[in-house]
């Protein structure tokens, strides 16, 4: 992990010369720490993670962290949701789904949220850390998405007779899924990752501009063709012992999520330090003739 | 006439007219003829599904001529001059959507209502969807704009724009087809449909015009 903790380039940046030039253009899209002296101690403190490397530093650390917690808590989930939790009077031992599912649902939401804050990010102060978040975050919510639709699918089999049916949520969440998918089709078509950076930020902000009147025009063509097909069942106040396992299920996926968006946005960055590792040599062996160390 | 926005609008209306203009046209038959084909040539089913198929075809077609609505204007070094002249870019790119449903979105309108006979839909339905593609297709445009702006300049972004594009299509597509339902009475759905259609038509140009500032360089 040597790599990672590596100081920037830019601090041992030698005369410039061509390939210097060349590597320092290169490595201009990871901009340097702001140490602004005005701004509030938790606000730099959290503006210093900007810096990749002290990312990669900070994530070296955060991840086994993040991992036991995440262990933890679905261990404390898995018990609550298979022996605490009373079956359901009426859908029997197949409520227990629920405790998949609905975490699953949440963070599908949860996942285009973070990447639409990322693409602000990426948007208006140009962060590089907000595009390894908002591309971390893609085959999350993608994955996260699927879950939900074929949990939602395998409980629909038993309680609605049928494995899918064009109910508004289940449709809402297909495009949904369809939307990651999407995003993910469009940041693999762009070789270079500033660029697709700014594709992806622009796709997901139209894109969460239109979540919402997707949401509502789905809602209505499902009550204009299905007047009451599927009949929910009028929700009571959910009880407490059903209540508990299922926001400790929460808590631990969304740990879960944490730890491997913390993981996969480490990978992207040792990806792209490698990247440019790539380009430097490649611009060093052509560019010129000179021993270069 | 000689402001930038009418150069451009002229220009694309003269270059549409120089060739392949009609396809989309073709394009939409195509998909109204393949239609009896694939559910059989039963004139009250056709007819009960008719407006569906038309909304259908008209989204696929508007979406196909896509690929062309910037990727040409980006071979030839057009695109670096309209960033470099002194009209705003989401302008001329407005004028360039408007172009690109003159030529595509307008003859679908105008023969709707000609499939919409051999499709067996009736009368009264058949305005109906004309008058549906003639509000939602302009939004379809301007939602293709941003897909087509986004793949500019990439080997698949004939295929890649559609597939980002689409999603967002949909509540065009679901009140454009209530629009098109013959037994609504109110115009409640045509109502949100121009309002749709309206509101895509500020975020189209803009967010266009932004991708394209973006990635130039």
């Amino acid at each position: 992990m040597g790599v990672l903790t590596d100081d920037d380039p830019r601090a041992t940046a030698k005369p410039p010369s061509a390939i210097t030039k060349r590597a320092q253009r290169v490595w201009s899209c990871w901009p340097a720490p702001t140490d602004r002296t005005d701004s509030m101690a938790l606000l730099s403190a959290i503006t210093s993670l900007a810096n990749p490397s002290r990312f990669a530093s900070f994530a070296d650390r955060a991840l086994p962290w993040a991992a036991g917690v995440t262990a933890v808590l679905f261990a404390a989930a898995l018990y609550l949701a298979l022996f605490v939790a009373p079956p359901d009077y009426q859908q029997g031992e197949t409520v227990r789904i629920m405790f998949i599912h609905v975490p699953s649902a949440w963070l599908a939401m949860f996942a285009y949220v973070l990447m639409a804050a990322a693409s602000l990010g990426v948007l208006i102060w140009r962060h590089p850390i907000a595009d390894v978040s908002a591309k971390a975050a893609a085959p999350l919510g993608a994955a996260f998405t699927f879950l939900a639709l074929a949990t939602g699918s395998l409980w629909g089999k038993p309680m609605w007779g049928a494995w899918w049916v064009w109910d508004a949520r289940l449709t809402s969440f297909l495009i949904l899924f369809l939307m990651y998918l999407g995003l993910m089709a469009l940041r693999s078509a762009m070789e270079e990752p500033s660029r697709a950076a700014k594709a992806c930020a622009i796709l997901t902000l139209v894109g969460s501009v239109n979540i919402p009147i997707i949401k509502f025009s789905v809602d209505w063509w499902n009550t204009l063709h299905q007047p009451a097909s599927v009949i929910r069942a009028g929700k009571p106040t959910m009880d407490a012992s059903i209540l508990i396992p299922l926001l400790v299920a929460a808590l631990a996926f969304t740990a879960l999520f944490t730890t491997l968006h913390l993981a996969g946005m480490r990978t992207e960055l040792i990806r792209r330090r490698l990247r440019t590792l790539r380009l430097t040599t490649a611009a060093r062996a052509t560019l010129s003739p000179e021993p270069a160390e | 006439m000689s402001s930038p926005l009418a150069a451009v609008l002229r220009r694309d209306l003269a270059l549409a007219r120089g060739g392949g203009g009609g396809l989309g046209l073709v394009f939409f038959l195509l998909v109204v003829t393949l239609t009896p084909f694939a559910v059989g040539p039963d004139l009250a089913l056709l007819g009960r599904i008719g407006s569906a198929i038309l909304w259908l075809g008209a989204l696929l077609a508007t979406l196909l001529g896509l690929d062309r609505l910037l990727q040409a204007d980006h071979e030839d070094g057009g695109l670096d001059l309209m960033h470099l002249a002194p009209a705003s870019l989401e302008l001329m790119i407005a004028a360039k959507i408007l172009a690109h449903w003159l030529t595509t979105g307008l003859p679908l309108v105008i023969a709707a209502p000609l499939f919409g006979v051999m499709l067996g839909v009736g009368p009264e339905a058949t305005l109906k969807v004309a008058a549906a593609l003639a509000v939602g297709t302009p939004a379809l445009a301007c939602l293709g704009a941003v897909g087509a702006a986004l793949t500019v300049g990439l080997r698949r972004g004939g295929l890649l724009a559609p597939v980002l594009i689409l999603p967002l299509a949909i509540p065009v597509l679901i009140f454009g087809v209530a629009a098109s339902d013959p037994a609504a009475e109110t115009v409640g759905p045509l109502g949100v449909l121009a309002g749709l259609a309206l509101g895509y038509a500020v975020l189209g140009p803009f967010a266009s015009a932004a991708a394209l500032r973006l990635l130039r360089d």
